[in-house]
């Protein structure tokens, strides 16, 4: 079995409300020198798949038609083997 | 003209939208659960407004891998009139019927508002009954409008005709181009965040909705005989 970890981020040419009201925040905690926060999502993914490869091509293929959206968002991940 | 209303698990504005093709249009209106595919005897399809799916992942994310967007691909192919209303234009953008994508509100807030658009493009089967320019009254209710494109995109939006309404006034969401709504370049599928359904009567506020569902049964009368 593998396990993918996914991590979904916006482009950096994509403004992120969400991160700058958390930026907002930050600073009313004091932290004044924080100037940019981007918020992104992590997806675990557990495949039954014995092959490497192949689990690869899934992992790939089910973040281009699902999990990021490639109008406004960049993917990577990390192929570990789990029992 | 018989209308279809897909429904996916958290669409909440099916109802409205079956009234309003019912009150305004008196046409036939059949609602179709999203696990059918088979769209081939409707002339047109309204996805309606809601949170599909819960908006899990992405707003119209979930619902763009249902089975009956086969349905609703095959009839934008055809030609026939696909409107995708607030949660339904997220879904065609998703599906990549329509180009962009949407981003949450630039305020954060969920905005339930009567907005003020202005008709950008009359030559279109949706609108054709409006006049160039006309600012209307349609009400909004969403958190994701904030719609995105890259420059190229929007360039050939602008272009092509593609960009239909547009908030005339305040942009209640931050979305590139003050863009409420725009259509593919077929002019056959609108994706729209105000909610026509919901400006259908004098007591609900503004009545501008009536004219987006006549013009799109005056197109389909001048394209297919009479109703």
């Amino acid at each position: 079995m593998f396990k993918a970890t996914i991590f979904v981020t916006l482009k950096e040419s994509v403004l992120d409300p969400q991160g700058v009201a958390v930026k907002n925040s930050l600073h009313s905690l004091g932290l004044e020198n924080v100037h940019e926060v981007r918020i992104g999502k992590r997806l675990e993914v557990f495949l039954d798949q014995v092959d490497r490869k192949q689990a690869e091509a899934q992992v790939q293929m089910m973040c281009e038609k699902l999990l990021a959206n490639p109008v406004m968002e960049n993917y990577r991940y990390e192929l570990e083997e789990v029992s | 003209m018989h209308f279809a209303v897909p429904i996916f698990p958290g669409s909440n504005c099916d109802r409205d939208t079956i009234h309003a093709i019912e009150d305004v249009l008196d046409q036939p209106v059949t609602a179709v659960w999203h696990q059918d595919s088979d769209l081939k005897k409707f002339d047109a399809i309204i996805i309606p407004g809601g949170f599909s799916y819960g908006d899990y992942l992405r707003t119209g994310a979930l619902a763009a891998q249902s089975p009956i967007m086969e349905g609703i691909r095959e009839a934008a192919d055809q030609g026939k009139l696909v409107l995708g209303i607030c949660n339904g234009f997220q879904i065609l953008l998703e599906t990549g019927l329509l180009p962009g994508a949407m981003r949450r509100n630039d305020h954060l807030q969920f905005r339930c508002s009567i907005s003020r658009l202005s008709v950008e493009n009359t030559q279109t089967p949706f609108t054709l009954g409006f006049s160039q320019g006309e600012q209307i009254r349609i009400p909004i209710a969403h958190i994701e409008g904030n719609y995105y494109c890259d420059e190229e995109t929007l360039q050939e939006l602008q272009q092509k005709g593609q960009i239909i309404f547009r908030y005339a006034g305040e942009n209640p969401n931050g979305s590139i181009d003050y863009i409420a709504g725009i259509c593919n370049e077929r002019r056959n599928v609108l994706g729209m965040m105000p909610h026509p359904e919901r400006a259908i009567f004098d007591w609900m506020g503004s009545t501008d909705g009536v004219k987006l569902f006549t013009s799109m049964l005056q197109y389909w009368k001048e394209n297919n005989g009479a109703a």
